[in-house]
């Protein structure tokens, strides 16, 4: 039997081709354990949302709720504006509401930081052009992310209108002052941003920065059940919300 | 076979060098060890049975990072009914709480290098 | 017909051995940059898109670019450019080569890649640009290798390759279009935010594209024996001239969409990068060179007695690839992501290390222009004994 080269190399393609499919074949099979449930004490929802007082907002308070927000979920502190990685974190009013913006905004606002983060919109960019799914909208309206999955791409970042999210450019431990136990840090080359506290949400407590407003500047609950405080709140007050032009319907409303 | 004797004596040399782990082993007299596991002190059994954890504990692992992160369901039942919180840190290693004298053993041995630990915090730091 | 790469000139060996070693020192780089993060690029939080996409963007353009030899001679008999066709379907196989590496080592988790097609989000435009730029290199291996087997042996290429050939028509159309829609879809970044972006690349595409081909063939005119002859080489740059002329027309629309509105969502980025804003000024230079580049080249480009000259061709073709380089490869992307969301500028300049990656991707893409086009001219060769 006389083989030319062509033939040979032709032949040991698909056979490495066969082989590696049959690894790959033969290792999804194994067998599954047990059953899975919700925590008992979870709280649920049919649409979370978020009400923030600006009246009462100051800057310190905004420092407290990132500080807890930022413990609780062992975020990085970078002292450089390149590297940095920020969940919850305060704006002046004029960068958070340019399409509120006017030359004679009432004294008080036009000096105002305001509290921003992720608005876990229900129409979504980054959701949409995630290419893996690493991020996707909940049943509750969370944009939960999923930081196994998470292939480093930016192109939810990109999509996002409000700069809501940041990317881990290095390792993010060294720069984690006081590691909490409780919770995972992320590695470096994922995107990572607000999760409403859905792990805090799972064992029925209140996110970290709502906790962390003793004056109850943010407020926090189902705007789909009619009795809820976020729906009260709403029914009083004027509110607005960042960029509703871009059909994102953001959930973070903002009492002026 | 044109230079039958340059070419058989590159095939014996290739052929000892890709099987010296098996004789290296051998020589050693080491090859008979297997990893010794420190089990933890009070628990008989794992959140599944030690069979399938000893196959499969990375595919349990894999299903509850779906349940916990992608499907909200926090608690596992296991087969005999029993009820855990799903999480690395805080369920598996809250037993096995020593991952050099557990884990590293056997993944020392097979040479295997799980990223889990990048993320996941191992309790008493030793990551 | 590979064996033919094996065979050179000490040139030859010489420029091998030197794109091997820019490759070598780029991968040193590369290994840096996979254990360290992205952390040694000038990427930052609110620039996260910068110098490597940039490259993938412009490149997606030259690789698309070959549709314009193959459509004339495929679709419409346009035998003058029977010698040529080869040559821009080996450019395109570089070109997506050089793409899908600069997506690479953009990615901060680059061995996850997997994920994209073990869970496949089909609303994202991310999935169906990696389809369609596998598709395309898929089908440029098969096409260039038939035909290059073909007329190896002397024979017509086999029938069933034509409506592959012709499938890879509208195929390069669509590559340029889903990249350009990974941009024109996102509200939130009002420069890209233009049902226009997708024009603009493919007619900055089919002006640099064929620029390109005109240099290559002018430089093999030289160190080979292969003569593309004047007329493919004249049509080319026709081509380009009025894909160029659309270009500007289309960038000129930008600006007079932007500043007669006076829309400050629309203008605030062409007056980032045209005229800078408070410190925000390092494009600048840059984005007049491209302008000046592009009318002078125009100018020699359409003017026929100063096209017809072969010196000033390729000074013209030099200025329109440059322009185009700068206007995507530097301008677009960085223009969309300055000012940030919240509105303040925060400028991107790319560090060493980027810069030594990205050349070494660019070494690459040279490599297997050069080991390609080395198989296709000696195979021609060959057929003369």
């Amino acid at each position: 039997m006389s083989v030319d080269r062509r033939n040979f190399i032709k032949m040991a393609g698909v056979g490495a081709a066969i082989g590696l499919a049959t690894k790959a074949g033969a290792s999804t099979l194994t067998g599954k354990s047990g059953s899975y449930k919700p925590d008992y004490a979870a709280s649920t929802a049919h649409r979370w949302a978020m009400v923030i007082d600006l009246r009462k907002m100051s800057e310190e308070t905004i420092a407290g709720c990132a500080e807890a927000c930022h413990k609780a979920h062992n975020v990085p502190r970078w002292d450089n504006a390149k590297d940095e990685i920020k969940w919850i974190w305060g704006e002046p009013y004029h960068n958070a509401f340019p399409a509120q913006e006017n030359h004679h905004t009432k004294e008080d606002l036009a000096h105002k930081m305001v509290p921003v983060l992720c608005n876990h919109c229900d129409n979504p960019p980054c959701v949409r052009v995630c290419p893996t799914q690493a991020t996707w909208r909940r049943e509750d309206g969370i944009v939960m992310m999923d930081w196994h999955r998470c292939i480093g791409c930016r192109y939810c970042i990109t999509a996002c209108p409000y700069g809501s999210r940041s990317f881990n450019w290095r390792d993010p431990r060294p720069a984690i002052e006081e590691i909490d136990k409780t919770f995972p840090t992320r590695v470096r080359g994922v995107v990572e941003k607000c999760t409403f506290c859905n792990e805090r949400l799972a064992r029925g407590e209140q996110p970290a920065c709502v906790e962390a407003c003793e004056g109850g500047e943010i407020v926090f609950g189902d705007l789909e059940d009619p009795n809820s405080e976020v729906r009260n709140l709403l029914a009083e007050h004027f509110t607005i919300r960042r960029k509703t032009g871009l059909g994102t319907q953001p959930e973070i409303y903002y009492i002026v | 076979m044109y230079d039958a004797g340059k070419i058989i004596t590159g095939i014996v040399v290739f052929l000892l060098l890709v099987t010296s782990p098996v004789w290296y082993n051998l020589a050693s007299g080491h090859s008979g060890d297997v990893p010794e596991l420190e089990l933890p002190a009070g628990e008989t059994v794992c959140v599944a049975e030690t069979s399938f954890m000893r196959a499969a504990h990375m595919n349990l692992l894999n299903q509850w990072r779906d349940e916990v992160v992608r499907n909200e369901n926090r608690i596992y039942v296991s087969e005999d009914g029993r009820e855990f919180n799903m999480s690395l840190t805080n369920t598996c290693l809250d037993c096995h709480s020593d991952k050099t004298k557990f884990c590293d053993r056997c993944h020392d041995y097979t040479m295997v290098d799980p990223y889990c630990w990048d993320c996941h915090i191992v309790p008493g730091g030793t990551n | 017909m590979l064996e033919n790469a094996l065979y050179g000139s000490r040139k030859y060996w010489i420029w091998i051995f030197g794109l091997l070693s820019v490759m070598a020192v780029g991968a040193v780089c590369y290994i840096w940059q996979y254990n360290m993060g992205l952390t040694i690029t000038g990427l930052s939080r609110d620039v996260s898109w910068g110098f490597y996409i940039a490259q993938f963007t412009f490149l997606v353009g030259v690789a698309a670019s070959a549709v314009m030899v193959v459509l004339p001679y495929y679709l419409h008999n346009y035998k003058a450019f029977a010698k040529i066709t080869i040559l821009g379907e080996f450019l395109a196989i570089s070109s997506v080569t050089m793409c899908v590496m600069f997506i690479f080592v953009d990615m901060g988790q680059p061995f996850r890649i997997v994920n994209m097609f073990l869970h496949p989000s089909p609303k994202s435009m991310m999935l169906w640009d990696t389809v369609a730029l596998n598709g395309y290199l898929l089908l440029n291996v098969l096409i260039s290798y038939v035909t290059l087997r073909a007329e190896r042996k002397s024979v017509a290429p086999p029938n069933w390759i034509k409506p592959i050939i012709i499938l890879s028509i509208p195929w390069a159309v669509s590559i340029h279009t889903v990249t350009a829609f990974l941009y024109s879809g996102l509200s939130g970044r009002t420069f890209w935010f233009t049902a226009i972006l997708a024009p603009r690349f493919l007619a900055s595409a089919f002006a640099s594209g064929p620029a390109l081909l005109i240099i290559v063939c002018l430089i093999l005119k030289k160190i080979t024996k292969f003569d593309a002859g004047r007329e493919p080489i004249q049509k080319l740059a026709i081509i380009a001239a009025y894909a160029m002329s659309l270009n500007v027309f289309f960038i000129a629309l930008e600006f007079f969409t932007a500043f007669y509105s006076a829309n400050p969502e629309h203008t605030i980025h062409l007056r980032y990068l045209y005229f800078g804003v408070g410190e925000g000024t390092s494009l600048v230079p840059f984005m007049w060179i491209s302008t000046a580049l592009a009318l002078v080249a125009l100018v020699l480009l359409l003017v026929p007695r100063l096209r017809k000259s072969e010196t000033v061709l390729v000074w013209a073709c030099v200025g329109v690839f440059l322009s185009i380089w700068i206007d995507k490869g530097m301008g677009m992307v960085v223009g969309g992501f300055v000012p940030n969301p919240l509105g303040k500028v925060i400028e991107y300049a790319p560090t060493l290390p980027e810069l030594m990656i990205s050349l070494s991707i660019y070494a690459f893409g040279l490599l297997i222009i050069t080991v390609l086009y080395k198989i296709a001219l000696s195979v021609r060769g060959q057929l003369k004994h």
